[in-house]
């Protein structure tokens, strides 16, 4: 029996534990889930075709990336969204920047960029289509008008967020508004920039999937929507855990960055 | 001819604030944030307003500093209104207001980088103020690993690096425990001997005033209004030592019933 004393130390509000308890939980959580998978496999609770066994799966996912024609979806896939995401942010961030700085240009961008947010990046699948194709610029567009308006609401906000007196404080050391923005509020915003950039490449993902799963001969989407044309269930879990997996891993790349470009970061401000 | 000999020395104030009101006008309702106030400071002049909470302490700085605008009556500096910011008045904020993304070093040298002066000159200043402020050992490090006295310090540092006429402070130890401010009060006592800058100090600590200031403008609340004008400069203190109890005692109470009207 864990005493009340240790209890209450781990679920302490907001507080740190040890990373060993951390990472314990994490790995539990995910074995759990695999045994109970596992389970129901062996129970046959399930019909493998429709729930393949994890072993299954696995071995499925050693085959597939043993060709190199899988390892051409996932290059076009990554392509896709690199391409898409660096759209968005290229156009996006200064845009952003300029709603959250400026009360006129907000009014230009952001009640526009409002109104189109709501209207779901797949209903424009067809539009994309009339007017690009199924080529690479049709999938890129997705992904763009599914993160672009998204990004530049966001970094709006994240340049609101701004800290007002460090502006103030630029002022009165004598910067002028160019100045301030480039000097203070741009490098101000960054880490939460950051983190912003990290959201939306994980909606961008997303939007990969929904362009691939209608509009493409290749690529990662498009290798799922083949499988189930054929009920290779175990390649539509393959493929759903890969795109998965590559998300982490960006995910984690960003985190990583994020710590090594801006050490100055965290505490108070 | 007597007005001339006033119109000169008014030329010559460092500031001068005449018959100042300002209003905020919110969605709900106006406020009278200061009510016709005067007040004047003259150069290297050490000058403390006091007053409670909302009485308009930090409106009426940030309008010397020209970060707000007043509604009537004139800011002067130097025989000029106010426009706008500018690097002649510096200022040191009630909350920390580092740069946070610069070292110490790079937060004080933000004035002279603007100039676009010279590496080496940037260096020099910045040495020259790091030592003033005893944090040469930090010059790497990022305000986020300062404490808050020394987050202050930065502060002070990087404001007088840009060689302002006049220093403007709006409660910068507030939020100091009484050592460490105590011994802020005293180096910025001392920076002021040898800098001779021009400062207002905003403070609701009347002793911090007293120690501190050759003059003192006590204001009330509600709206903002000027009290009373103190002469403070009266040899109380010997360094940090407090050599006529007497006099700050009466000083003190008298500041004490001031506020309590
Ligand atoms: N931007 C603003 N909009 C509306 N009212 C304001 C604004 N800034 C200040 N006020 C009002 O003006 C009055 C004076 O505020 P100010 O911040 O100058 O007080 P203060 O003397 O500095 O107080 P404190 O000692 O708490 O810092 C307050 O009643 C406050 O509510
Ligand atoms: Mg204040």
């Amino acid at each position: 029996m864990k005493s009340p004393g240790q209890l209450s130390k781990i679920f302490k509000i907001r507080e740190d534990i040890p990373s060993k308890w951390y990472w314990a939980g994490a790995i539990v959580t995910f074995v759990l889930i695999l045994l109970i998978w596992d389970l129901v496999c062996r129970l046959s609770l399930i019909q493998s075709i429709f729930l393949p066994s994890p072993e299954f799966v696995f071995t499925t996912f050693i085959q597939l990336i043993s060709t190199g024609s899988y390892w051409n979806d996932i290059g076009i896939s990554i392509y896709r969204v690199f391409m898409g995401f660096l759209l968005a942010a290229v156009i996006g961030v200064p845009l952003g920047i300029l709603a959250g700085t400026f009360k006129l240009s907000d009014s230009i961008i952001i009640p526009l960029s409002e109104f189109i947010r709501y209207m779901p990046a797949p209903a424009f699948i067809p539009l994309v289509m009339v007017w690009a194709g199924i080529g690479e610029t049709a999938k890129i567009l997705i992904i763009f008008i599914g993160s672009f308006f998204q990004l530049v609401i966001m970094v709006a906000d994240d340049t609101r967020a701004v800290n007002k007196d460090l502006i103030y404080a630029a002022y009165t050391l004598g910067a002028k508004r160019w100045n301030t923005l480039i000097k203070v509020i741009v490098p101000a915003l960054m880490p939460r920039l950051f983190i912003t950039l990290r959201l939306i490449m994980g909606w961008a993902w997303t939007y990969l999937v929904v362009a691939e799963l209608v509009a493409a001969d290749s690529g990662l989407g498009y290798s799922i929507m083949k499988a189930q044309r054929f009920m290779n269930t175990n390649i539509i879990f393959v493929g759903i855990l890969v795109i998965g997996l590559l998300g982490l891993i960006i995910d984690r790349l960003f985190v990583l960055l994020g710590r090594v470009l801006f050490p100055w970061s965290g505490g108070d401000r | 001819m007597a007005a001339e000999v006033e119109s000169i020395t008014e030329a010559q104030r460092a500031i001068d604030v005449v018959h100042l009101t300002k209003i905020y006008h919110t969605t709900k309702k106006e406020i009278k944030a200061i009510d016709d106030v005067s007040l004047h400071v003259d150069p290297h002049e050490f000058v403390s307003i006091v007053g409670p909470s909302g009485c308009g302490k930090s409106t009426l700085l940030k309008i010397l500093a020209g970060l707000d605008e007043l509604t009537e009556g004139e800011a002067k500096i130097f025989g000029e209104g106010i426009t706008g910011p500018g690097e002649d008045r510096g200022m040191v904020f009630q909350a920390y207001t580092l740069f946070p993304w610069l070292s110490v070093r790079k937060n004080i040298e933000f004035g002279p980088r603007l100039k676009k002066m010279p590496v080496k000159q940037k260096r020099e200043i910045s040495d020259y103020f790091l030592k003033m402020v005893n944090l040469e050992n930090f010059a790497n490090a990022y305000p986020k690993e300062l404490s808050g006295g020394m987050k202050q310090r930065v502060a002070i540092a990087r404001a007088l690096a840009n060689n302002p006429k006049v220093l403007l402070m709006d409660e910068p130890f507030g939020a100091l425990d009484a050592q460490t401010r105590s011994d802020m009060q005293q180096l910025l006592l001392q920076i002021w001997k040898r800098e001779k800058t021009t400062i207002v100090f905003i403070t609701h600590d009347i002793e911090e005033a007293i120690f501190l200031s050759q003059r003192i403008y006590i204001m009330h609340s509600h709206p903002g209004r000027l009290a009373d004008e103190l002469n403070a400069d009266l040899g109380l203190f010997d360094g940090s030592e407090l050599v006529k109890p007497a006099e700050f005692l009466k000083l003190k109470d008298y500041i004490v019933s001031l506020l309590k009207k």
